[in-house]
């Protein structure tokens, strides 16, 4: 479970000071997968990263399963938006997925297992002696997807994963991420500045305003489980959700301008 | 012929390079016989070459050139030891890069030579005297190098390692030091060059045992030809030295070349 209470975060470069996050309060209950929504430049990675312990709030509670987040807690994955740096290039595919299996001292049997089993769930059985950058943009988010499932989360974050691949690729990753949300039962915090993604991908949205950022809205999205990129998204519901979202936004900006 | 000149472009610059160095060799040896130049500074290339059979032909010149490349050889290991060692150190405390970054920027400049009276004054003509200019010279080389390698490490590539959990060797281990290894092998390389500069620089001047003793021995006796012999030793031993640091530098790296590759594609 995941809980942000008051979380404020204000960058100190030199005498300027940005503030990114003014205050943020949600929940994301265990097994949920929840779509967090938000204009660029918002503060979504700030926000993150927090999560992530990567980053100290400037103030506010983050805890992960009922603890305070100090460093990188146990049991969290994250997939970064830019996977081409998030992969070592001097280590081929296995080898990349690996590596945080032994970082969590798991038995080389098992670290066997687990790199076949994720490889294959990403649709990557072939392409374990490949280097990195010999694949496509999306091949490698899929090796950094592998890389996070195999490392068996309680909790995976993902930083705006397919904002930099193509749409018919897009398409297939997203498919992939509810497909492994529903055989692993992971916590999911999926974070994209794409309104129909959220809407598509999500169980509940949450939606950040512009800076600066606060929770504008939650939304909870009752659409079947069984979701498919052509009948979910002509949906009726789907077309009223996604609206409502927009709206949402909208309003957050102009609130801004004011 | 023509042809196939054309097909092998490669076989050409080789083709070139040797016609180039006999071109040099043959001026070397007319200068002097049509008397351009007095032979008793520059003797005819034949004679410098009969020179060269000749000590190639003594032990003496044998026990030198080893004694060069032990002075160079350790020199360099322990001044890449160091140098990346210190770099990885500083490079991944941020504070100690601060603190030390005036420190570094005040001794680099100093040319190694001008330690020559602080070694004699600690080892007299011993080893431990070409030893010291080596490593000091080399030990920069090595320290900038792997520096500019640690401050190149990718934020979101140390950010994943952090968020799963990586001890701190571990992220040395498997970001910081893969990063930074390309510039080790620029580092190196560079050294390897200057540490041989330096033993012969050191052996010339303060007399420790070597080939450079042999150059100023063989001109303080007036072995014209012997000297120039030896010169054409040690310029041998540069371009070997620079031969093999390239070769194993291609190796090692296959990954981060083709990385490059990518990048300007
Ligand atoms: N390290 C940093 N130092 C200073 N400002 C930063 C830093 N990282 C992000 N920011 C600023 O914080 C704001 C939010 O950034 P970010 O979290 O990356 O937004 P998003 O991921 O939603 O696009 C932006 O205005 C950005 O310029
Ligand atoms: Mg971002």
């Amino acid at each position: 479970m995941l809980e942000v209470k008051g979380l404020r975060k204000v960058y100190q470069s030199g005498s300027r000071e940005v503030e990114a996050l003014r205050d943020l309060t949600f929940t994301v209950e265990n097994g949920d997968l929840v779509c967090l929504v938000g204009p660029s430049g918002c503060g979504k990675t700030t926000l993150l990263r927090c999560l992530a312990g990567l980053l100290a709030p400037t103030a506010g509670d983050v805890r992960v399963d009922g603890k305070a987040v100090d460093g990188p807690p146990e049991g969290m994955a994250v997939v970064f938006q830019e996977y081409g740096r998030s992969l070592f290039p001097w280590m081929n595919v296995r080898d990349n997925v690996e590596l945080p299996l032994k970082q969590k001292k798991v038995p080389k049997r098992r670290r066997q297992e687990l790199i076949e089993q994720s490889l294959d769930a990403v649709g990557l059985t072939g392409s374990a002696a490949a280097y990195p950058w010999q694949l496509s943009g999306g091949m490698q988010q899929r090796v950094a997807i592998a890389r996070a499932v195999a490392y068996e989360p309680r909790t995976l974050l993902m930083d705006e994963p397919f904002a930099a691949v193509d749409a018919q690729t897009r398409a297939d990753l997203e498919d992939l991420v509810r497909e492994l949300w529903k055989r692993l039962g992971v916590t999911i915090l999926f974070v994209t500045h794409d309104i129909d993604e959220s809407v598509y991908l999500g169980q509940r949205v949450v939606m950040l305003s512009s800076s600066p950022t606060v929770v504008q809205d939650e939304l909870l999205i009752d659409l079947p489980a069984d979701r498919d990129q052509l009948t979910t998204r002509a949906d009726p519901r789907f077309i009223a959700l996604r609206t409502r979202v927009y709206e949402q936004i909208q309003a957050a900006k102009k609130n801004a301008e004011r | 012929m023509t042809t196939a000149r054309r097909g092998n472009p490669a076989g050409d610059t080789v083709l070139l390079g040797v016609a180039g160095l006999a071109g040099l060799l043959l001026i070397i040896e007319l200068m002097p016989r049509l008397g351009l130049v007095d032979e008793r500074f520059l003797p005819p290339a034949s004679r410098i070459m009969a020179a060269l059979a000749e000590e190639a032909a003594s032990g003496a010149f044998w026990t030198a050139l080893s004694d060069t490349l032990v002075a160079w050889a350790l020199g360099l290991a322990i001044a890449v030891a160091a140098g990346v060692l210190a770099g990885l150190v500083i490079g991944s405390v941020p504070a100690l890069r601060a603190l030390t970054a005036s420190t570094v920027e005040f001794l680099r400049p100093i040319p190694s030579v001008a330690l020559i009276p602080l070694a004699v004054l600690l080892y007299g003509t011993d080893l431990g005297s070409t030893l010291l200019l080596v490593c000091y010279a080399a030990f920069w080389q090595v320290l900038v190098q792997v520096l500019y390698g640690v401050a190149d490490v990718d934020p979101v590539a140390f950010e994943t390692a952090r968020s799963f959990r990586f001890s701190a060797w571990a992220r040395i281990r498997h970001v910081l030091w893969p990063t930074a290894l390309p510039y080790v092998f620029t580092g190196v390389r560079l050294a390897a060059s200057v540490a041989l500069v330096l033993a012969i620089t050191a052996e010339l001047v303060i007399g420790s045992p070597g080939l450079g003793k042999e150059i100023a021995v063989a001109q303080a006796s007036e072995a014209v030809p012997t000297m120039y012999a030896l010169i054409v030793v040690t310029g041998v031993l540069g371009v070997l030295i620079n031969l093999l640091a390239r070769t194993g530098e291609r190796r090692l790296l296959a990954w981060h070349q083709s990385v490059r590759g990518e990048v300007s594609a």
